[in-house]
C-alpha cells in the first residue's frame, strides 16, 4: 500500500514541478523548443516513470532513481570554475575541436573549439533555436514523445545542449570532442538536448565524454537527434565515466539516408545506473549502421543497453557488437531489436552480445529480438554468457605469466574486439590504456581531473 | 632434477594415476609411452600444475622443491615447460604481447633486466629460425588460425624462447607430417644442454627416431609397467600395446 502511494506521489511530484515551471521554461526559449513541451509532458504522465512493467524497461526499474529530491537545472548557471582550466586532455596526439557542456548546458566560455571548417556550426542549442530555427525544422521529429517516457520528459524540460551542423560535402579532419561535466551544489536533475545535422557527403567524428565533478547525486536525462545525409559518415564515441551515485539516461536517435554510414560506440567505464537507448533508422538504400558497446561494471552498478535498428529500405547493413564485463554484484542488460520492414529486401543485420561474469553474483540479461517482415534477408543474433576460459588461463600461466596478469590479458582481449573499432587512432590507443587501467582496478579517468572524487 | 614418488591422481573422482614413480636427472631424455587412456597426458599436466587434477597421494620434487605446492606460473619460471598436446587459441591476445610478457616474467624471476620491445623482437627472430615458424604468425592472436603443425611448432618456439630446464613434450608428434616432425625434433635437439632434461610423452615410436631417449617407460592403467632403454620403444613398435596388455592380465 505504502509503495503504491509512493509511486503515485512520485508522478505527482514531477507533475507539480512541471506545472510550477512550465511558464518559466518557455520564457527565454524559442518556439522550436516550446512547441512540443505540453504534449510531451502529457505523454510522460501517460507512460509514467519507467518500471519493469514497461516492456522496454524490463531489466531496469527507474523509480528509485527518480525518487531523490533533485534540484532541477532549468536555467543557465555559470560554472564555478573555468572549465578550460579544469580540463587538460592527456591524449597529446588527439587534436580535436573541444567544447564543454556544463550540467546539460552548452558552456558559454568555450575557448578550445578552434577554427571549424567553413560552414560548420557547433553551438548552444538554445542559441541556434533563436538564431537559425530553420536548421531545427526537424527538431523532435525522430525522438517521439509518445514512444518513451524519458524522451517525453526530456522534450518537456529541454532548454539547451549542443547543436552541430556539418554542411554538404564537408569532411572534418579533426574530431569534435564534447566534455559533459556534472557539478552542482546539491543533488541535481539535468536535462540535455542535442541536435546533429550531417548533410550529404559530410564526414564528422564525435568523441563525447561524461564526467562528474563532485559526489552529489545526479540524474542526467539526455536526448540526441542525429540526421545523417546521403553518402555521409558519422561516428559517435561515448565514454561514460561517472561516479556511482549517477543515473545516466541517454537516448540517441539516428536517421540515415542512402549510402550513409553511422557508427556508435559506448564505452561504459563507471556509473551508478546507465541506460543507453539507441535507435537507428536506415531510411535509404545501402546505408550502414554499426553499434558497438563495451561496459565494465562492478559493485552495485547497472548498465542497460537497449538498441533498435529499423531497416526501412533494401540493401542496408547493420552490425551490433555489445560486450560486458561484470564484477561483484553488478547487473547488466542488453536488448537488441532488429526490425526489417516489408520490402526491405537484401538486408544484412547482425547482432552479438558477449558477457563475462567475474563472480557468481553478477548477472546479465540478454534479449535479442528480430522482427522480419521481408523474405530475402540475412539476419543473425547470438549471445554468450560465461566465465574466463580456464584452459586459456592455464596456458598463459604455464608460460610463467601470473594468474592476475593472465586474467587481465584475457579481459583486455575480450574488450579489444570492441575497442579496435575506434577509427581515431590516438583515441583507440588511449582507450586501450584506459581499459587496462579499469581492469586493474585503478580508477580510469579520461582526463587529468583536478577533482579527486571517489568514483 | 625431477622425482615422482608413489603418485596417485584422480579427476572427478576417477583415479587416473595409481602409484607413479619416476626419476629424471639432468641431461636425460625420458620417453613415456602407452596406449590411449593410460594416463600419459594426465601425468604431463599434473607436473605442469593443472588444477583440475587432484593429487591424492605421493609427491613430486623438482630441483629439491615440493612441486605440488607451486603455482603453474612459478613452476614455469623455475624452468618447467609443457608443450601442450592441444595448444589453446586465445583470440584477442596478440602473440607478441604474450611471448614478450612470458619472457620478461622469466627474466624478472632470474633478476635480469626486462627486454624492451626492440630487443625482444630481435631475440624472437633468432629463435624463430630454429623451428621455421612463419614470421607472420607472430602478428596474430595466440594460436588463432594456426594449423595443427604450426601450433606444435609454436610450442617448440616458445620452448626456445623460455629455455627450460625440464621440458615435457605432450604428444608433440600427433598430427604432424614427417617434415614438420623432423623440424620439431630438430628444434628440441638443438635446445638440449647437458644440464637440462626432456620428457617425451608419445603414443608412437616415430618421434623417438629423431629424439633418442635414454629411458623408455610404458604407462598402462595408471602405472609404469615397464622401464628400459631405447630398445623398448622398438619392441613396442613391433609387438604393439597388446603385448603390454597381455602381460598385465588383460
Amino acid at each position: 500500500m505504502s509503495v503504491l502511494v509512493e509511486k503515485a506521489d512520485l508522478s505527482l511530484k514531477y507533475t507539480a514541478h512541471y506545472n510550477e515551471v512550465k511558464e518559466s521554461l518557455r520564457e527565454d526559449s524559442s518556439d522550436v523548443l516550446n512547441a512540443p513541451r505540453n504534449k510531451a509532458f502529457q505523454d510522460f504522465v501517460m507512460q509514467g516513470i519507467p518500471t519493469r512493467k514497461n516492456e522496454n524497461y524490463k531489466y531496469t526499474n527507474l523509480q528509485p532513481q527518480f525518487f531523490p529530491e533533485y534540484r532541477f537545472i532549468h536555467r543557465r548557471e555559470p560554472a564555478k570554475v573555468d572549465l578550460n582550466a579544469v580540463f587538460r586532455c592527456d591524449v597529446p596526439q588527439l587534436d580535436t575541436h573541444l567544447a564543454f557542456i556544463f550540467n546539460g548546458w552548452y558552456y558559454e566560455n568555450n575557448q578550445q573549439v578552434g577554427q571549424l571548417p567553413k560552414g560548420v556550426i557547433l553551438e548552444s542549442l538554445e542559441k541556434m533555436a533563436h538564431e537559425k530555427p530553420e536548421l531545427l525544422a526537424k527538431y523532435a521529429s525522430l525522438a517521439h514523445t509518445g514512444d518513451d517516457p524519458l524522451v517525453a520528459l526530456n522534450t518537456a524540460f529541454a532548454k539547451d545542449g549542443y547543436f552541430l551542423y556539418v554542411p554538404k560535402n564537408t569532411v572534418m579532419e579533426k574530431p569534435i570532442q564534447l566534455i559533459n561535466f556534472l557539478q552542482a551544489n546539491q543533488d541535481a536533475f539535468v536535462t540535455q538536448r542535442n541536435f546533429i545535422y550531417v548533410e550529404e557527403g559530410a564526414d564528422v567524428k564525435i568523441i563525447s565524454c561524461d564526467h562528474t565533478l563532485n559526489l552529489n547525486k545526479y540524474l542526467n536525462n539526455s536526448v540526441t537527434e542525429v540526421f545523417v545525409g546521403a553518402n555521409a559518415n558519422f561516428e559517435y564515441y561515448t565514454l561514460q565515466n561517472q561516479h556511482n551515485s549517477t543515473t545516466s539516461l541517454n537516448s540517441v536517435f539516428i536517421h540515415q539516408e542512402r549510402d550513409s554510414k553511422a557508427t556508435t560506440l559506448y564505452l561504459s567505464l563507471h556509473g551508478g545506473l546507465i541506460r543507453n537507448n539507441l535507435k537507428f533508422i536506415l531510411d535509404g538504400e545501402n546505408a550502414e549502421a554499426n553499434l558497438f558497446g563495451m561496459a565494465f561494471i562492478d559493485r552495485k552498478q547497472h548498465v542497460d543497453n537497449f538498441t533498435q535498428v529499423i531497416h526501412a529500405k533494401p540493401h542496408c547493413l547493420s552490425n551490433q557488437v555489445y560486450k560486458n564485463v561484470l564484477d561483484d554484484d553488478s547487473t547488466g542488460a542488453f536488448s537488441g531489436r532488429i526490425h526489417v520492414v516489408r520490402d526491405a529486401q537484401k538486408t544484412n543485420a547482425f547482432q552479438r552480445n558477449n558477457n563475462l561474469l567475474l563472480t557468481d553474483k553478477a548477472t546479465i540479461q540478454t534479449k535479442p529480438q528480430l522482427i522480419i517482415d521481408a523474405d530475402d534477408v540475412k539476419c543473425s543474433h547470438g549471445a554468450t554468457v560465461g566465465q574466463i576460459d580456464e584452459e586459456a588461463l592455464f596456458y598463459l600461466r604455464a608460460r610463467g605469466i601470473e594468474e592476475s596478469k593472465a586474467r587481465l590479458m584475457m579481459m583486455n582481449a575480450f574488450a579489444h574486439e570492441v575497442v579496435q573499432r575506434i577509427s581515431v587512432e590516438p583515441l583507440r590507443d588511449r582507450i586501450d590504456e584506459l581499459v587496462d587501467k579499469r581492469l586493474k582496478g585503478e580508477v580510469a579517468r579520461c582526463h587529468e581531473c583536478a577533482y579527486n572524487c571517489e568514483c | 632434477m625431477l622425482s615422482i614418488k608413489d603418485l596417485y591422481v584422480s579427476v572427478e573422482e576417477t583415479e587416473i594415476l595409481k602409484g607413479i614413480n619416476l626419476e629424471v636427472k639432468p641431461g636425460e631424455i625420458h620417453a613415456i609411452m602407452g596406449p590411449n587412456g593410460s594416463g600419459k597426458s594426465t601425468l604431463a599436466n599434473v607436473i605442469a600444475g593443472k588444477e583440475e587434477f587432484e593429487v591424492i597421494h605421493g609427491e613430486i620434487t623438482y630441483m629439491g622443491e615440493d612441486l605440488l605446492e607451486m603455482a603453474p606460473e612459478d613452476r614455469a619460471k623455475a624452468g618447467l615447460f609443457l608443450s601442450f598436446q592441444y595448444p589453446v587459441e586465445i583470440p584477442g591476445v596478440p602473440m607478441v604481447n604474450f611471448l614478450k610478457t612470458a619472457v620478461n616474467e622469466h627474466r624478472k624471476h632470474r633478476e635480469e633486466k626486462e627486454l624492451t620491445a626492440g630487443e625482444f623482437l630481435k631475440f624472437m627472430r633468432e629463435k624463430m629460425e630454429l623451428v621455421d615458424l612463419h614470421a607472420q604468425l607472430t602478428n596474430r592472436s595466440v594460436n588463432e588460425g594456426f594449423s595443427g603443425g604450426e601450433k606444435k611448432k609454436n610450442e617448440i618456439f616458445q620452448m626456445a624462447l623460455l629455455e627450460p630446464k625440464l621440458a615435457i613434450l605432450d604428444e608433440t608428434d600427433s598430427g604432424l607430417d614427417i617434415d614438420a616432425l623432423k623440424t620439431v625434433a630438430h628444434g628440441v635437439n638443438a635446445l638440449r644442454r647437458p644440464d637440462n632434461a626432456t620428457i617425451v610423452v608419445t603414443h608412437y615410436q616415430r618421434l623417438l627416431e629423431y629424439i633418442v631417449p635414454d629411458y623408455v617407460h610404458v604407462l598402462y592403467q595408471g602405472k609404469i609397467v615397464k622401464s628400459a632403454g631405447k630398445e623398448l620403444a622398438l619392441q613396442l613398435e613391433e609387438k604393439g600395446y597388446d603385448w603390454i596388455k597381455q602381460e598385465n592380465g588383460n
